[in-house]
């Protein structure tokens, strides 16, 4: 029995299941028409700052300006 | 002394599998921000399986699909809705309950043609020029979404 089934190509390709979904979903939204589109975008659209700490103090609180929903930043909230 | 209880005694039992197939089966539709359908009885649904296209009736074997960018249409009397899928799961439980979860879903008449031509003619072209294979997982799945969108438009 292969333990190595035929796997997807974006697993194979180290992409995780929430990654691809979450890139599918936003491609979708990418192609509504005018008032549905802009309703799922501000629906889906995510605020967060980020910080890297440094010796237990936050080096600099920064806002980073959002283009697409975070599939793939890792953050530590401050 | 009473042995003591494990956590599967607390949780409700699972509904029983009717002895006769139910006539409907029950869907539940639901997307992260809304539920389109909840437990809507209805003749069939046809799922955008990662296999395939799959009718579901009623009395369908339990099944646990992955669903792809794709098309899911709910059959009821001579009425067919259809929702343009991103992704997502159906789970098929014995008591014919269907439980389809998506991120995103729209009805097809939302779909603008022009960004979706655009779209696909972009991500074609960043197939070919893609150099890392993250980039060029990304571009796939922009090829394969896009197709599935041009498809439900004109099918």
């Amino acid at each position: 029995m292969a333990s190595n089934a035929a796997v997807p190509f974006w697993r194979a390709a180290g992409m995780t299941y929430i990654t691809y979904s979450n890139i599918c979903a936003n491609l979708v939204r990418n192609c509504l028409k005018e008032p549905y589109k802009t309703e799922a975008l501000t629906r889906e659209k995510v605020h967060f700052s980020i910080a890297t700490w440094k010796e237990g103090k936050p080096e600099k609180p920064g806002n980073c300006p959002l283009s697409r929903t975070s599939d793939r930043v890792d953050f530590t909230v401050s | 002394m009473e042995p003591p209880k494990t956590p599967s005694s607390f949780m409700s039992p699972r509904p029983p599998t009717p002895s006769t197939i139910p006539s409907k089966i029950t869907v539940n539709f639901v997307l992260p921000y809304a539920s389109e359908l909840a437990t809507k009885e209805v003749d069939m649904v046809i799922i955008p399986a990662t296999t395939g296209q799959m009718g579901v009736l009623p009395g369908h074997v339990p099944t646990i699909a992955e669903l792809k960018p794709g098309i899911l249409s709910v059959h009821e009397g001579n009425d067919v809705t259809k929702y343009f899928l991103s992704s997502g799961f159906a789970f098929i439980h014995a008591n014919s309950v269907a439980d389809i979860i998506a991120v995103e879903a729209v009805p097809v008449d939302r779909i603008d043609q022009n960004s979706v031509q655009k779209g696909l003619a972009e991500f074609t072209q960043k197939v070919n020029s893609a150099s890392t294979d993250l980039e060029k997982a990304e571009a796939q799945i922009g090829v394969d979404v896009h197709s599935a969108l041009n498809s439900a438009l004109s099918g």
